[in-house]
């Protein structure tokens, strides 16, 4: 008979990957965030499915990007900002794994297209550079540019500045830029709001296709978009998760209050 | 009434001839100075002047070409001196100082920079030409390096600053550690900028006489090396300037001429460089 030692207990017992749902990426929980003295999250709660679209909606200062920043330790690069709480990544708290492999595990792309001062190429080979990739790096470079849809705008002035293109396109390339480095989540921070609807459009069919190669996470004030793009959309108000659903049942059929006031644009 | 009117008139005229004419006057300065360094000096300029050593006292002719390589040199020397530790101590005040230590470093720099260049002459005697036992164009680069020091300092922080954050962000949000950022994306950024501060800090250096005077000394001959006297444009200026030979004061014109249009030069390229370099960005 085996004596029960706190040892065989752990090895019977492995914390949180057991527990760990395969179907979810990301997992947020009773997050509270803090700009000095002032909160900005409250106890938030959030699951990011594998693979899907995940949506934060809601009106300008309800923390929606600031929880976005969290998810990828954004946070850390603004000087006074506190977290208490919990945000898993496969089961592991991301405030214990290393920033950099956190980082290039979790891409984000900004609300304004930002390209490096350099040329096409060499924005998107900027992370594996930084990385350390060994393999050949003119592939990988195309195949990102194909998977944020803009190779074949690009293909024959790789080497020309970033700055020549247009602001779509150059969202585009940072969105290939982020892929580069094959992040498992992409984070979004408004991608469309500084870009004309065509421009629009094209993001939210590229979002939709880049489903097969990760997970998704946008900020949008455009609630029109977050229909169009996401799985399941996260309501937040006054730094609070006010309600979490399947994107059509929340459009259609809100259990809150407040949900139903903001989609029928009664306030926002 | 008419009276006062008149005389309101009447004192705007004058105040506006006097501002203008003063103002005319500020401009015309670089102009006059031009134009009698080209009278006085442009006699003495031969393709010799470039190519010779100085003909000895009391002979005329001669060139001043060892005083060009030694200012050459001196800037070199300085460069070493002067670059890095601006740069980087820039790089520090842009990108890594709290308030309290960003305070200080930058009251520090702007103090250096105020200090009168025959001070930092002494300065450099004491540390490198005493042990070292004699003037050399290493004492001389190790003087104008520490002139140069504040301002490359503060002309790269100001052109670091102006770099977006959302560059930084976006390096950042790639897995680059904050020094990768700096070092990958926010230097090369601020490239012209930087390259204009080095300039602006060359020219402002190659015209100090004072600091040379007992560190690199001069000298009528070639300067092989870095550890003996070197002759340079200021000081071969100076001492010309003040010889009692006619031909020497006639040399000392031509090579003010030379080196102003040295400075001009380099003044213009900087202004070049700024006017292509063009911020992408916000």
């Amino acid at each position: 008979m085996n004596s029960i030692t706190p040892a065989a207990v752990k090895q019977a017992n492995p914390p949180q990957e057991a527990a760990w749902n395969p179907t979810l990426r990301m997992a947020v929980a009773n997050l509270d965030f803090f700009y000095g003295k002032s909160q900005a999250l409250f106890h938030v709660d959030l699951e990011i499915a594998t693979n899907r679209v995940t949506a934060l909606i809601g009106p300008s200062g309800c923390g929606k990007s600031t929880l976005l920043r969290t998810l990828n330790r954004m946070h850390e690069t603004q000087s006074h900002t506190r977290l208490e709480g919990q945000i898993l990544l496969d089961g592991e708290n991301i405030l214990q794994l290393d920033v950099t492999r956190l980082r290039r595990r979790v891409g984000m792309v900004f609300q304004k297209p930002n390209p490096f001062p350099k040329s096409a190429y060499d924005n998107v080979a900027y992370g594996l550079r930084i990385n350390g990739y060994k393999g050949s790096l003119d592939e990988h470079v195309e195949k990102s540019l194909r998977r944020a849809a803009l190779w074949e705008e690009v293909k024959d002035r790789l080497h020309k500045s970033a700055y020549a293109l247009s602001g779509g396109q150059q969202q585009r390339l940072c969105i290939a830029r982020a892929l580069a480095v094959d992040p498992e989540v992409l984070l979004l921070d408004e991608p469309c709001s500084a870009l004309d609807p065509v421009s629009t459009a094209k993001i939210e069919e590229l979002l939709i296709q880049l489903k097969e190669y990760c997970t998704i996470v946008i900020v949008t004030h455009n609630m029109q978009q977050a229909a169009r793009v996401s799985d399941s959309t996260a309501f937040m108000l006054s730094g609070e998760r006010i309600e979490f659903s399947p994107t059509p049942q929340l459009f259609t059929k809100p259990t809150d209050p407040r949900t139903e006031a903001y989609i029928t644009g009664r306030f926002g | 009434m008419t009276l006062r009117m008149l005389w309101r008139k009447g004192l705007n005229v004058s105040m506006l001839a006097l501002t203008g004419l003063c103002a005319l006057l500020a401009v015309s300065a670089l102009f006059i100075v031009l134009g009698f360094l080209a009278l006085n000096g442009a006699k003495s300029l031969h393709w010799s002047f470039f190519t010779n050593l100085p003909a000895p006292m009391g002979e005329t002719g001669g060139g001043i070409a060892n005083a060009i390589v030694g200012s050459g040199k001196l800037l070199l020397a300085s460069a070493f001196v002067g670059v890095p530790i601006g740069l980087l101590g820039g790089i520090y005040l842009a990108e890594y100082a709290g308030s309290t230590s960003s305070f200080m470093v930058r009251y520090a720099a702007d103090l250096l920079n105020g200090v009168p260049s025959i001070v930092i002459g002494i300065f450099a005697y004491a540390v490198v030409v005493l042990p070292m036992r004699h003037f050399s164009a290493l004492a001389g680069g190790f003087a104008l390096g520490v002139m140069m020091i504040p301002i490359i300092l503060r002309t790269s922080e100001e052109f670091l600053k102006a770099v977006p954050r959302s560059f930084r962000e976006g390096a950042m949000a790639l897995g680059a550690s904050k020094w990768r950022t700096i070092a990958t994306v926010v230097v090369p950024a601020a490239a012209g900028g930087i390259m204009t501060a080095v300039l602006l800090a060359l020219a402002r250096v190659a015209g100090e006489t004072a600091p040379l005077l007992f560190t690199a000394l001069g000298n009528q001959f070639w300067s092989p090396g870095w550890s003996q006297p070197t002759a340079s444009l200021p000081v071969v200026i100076y001492t010309y300037a003040t010889s009692p030979y006619e031909d020497w004061h006639r040399q000392a014109w031509a090579a003010g001429l030379v080196l102003l249009g040295l400075v001009l030069t380099t003044n213009l390229l900087t202004r070049l460089l700024l006017a292509r370099k063009a911020m992408p960005g916000r």
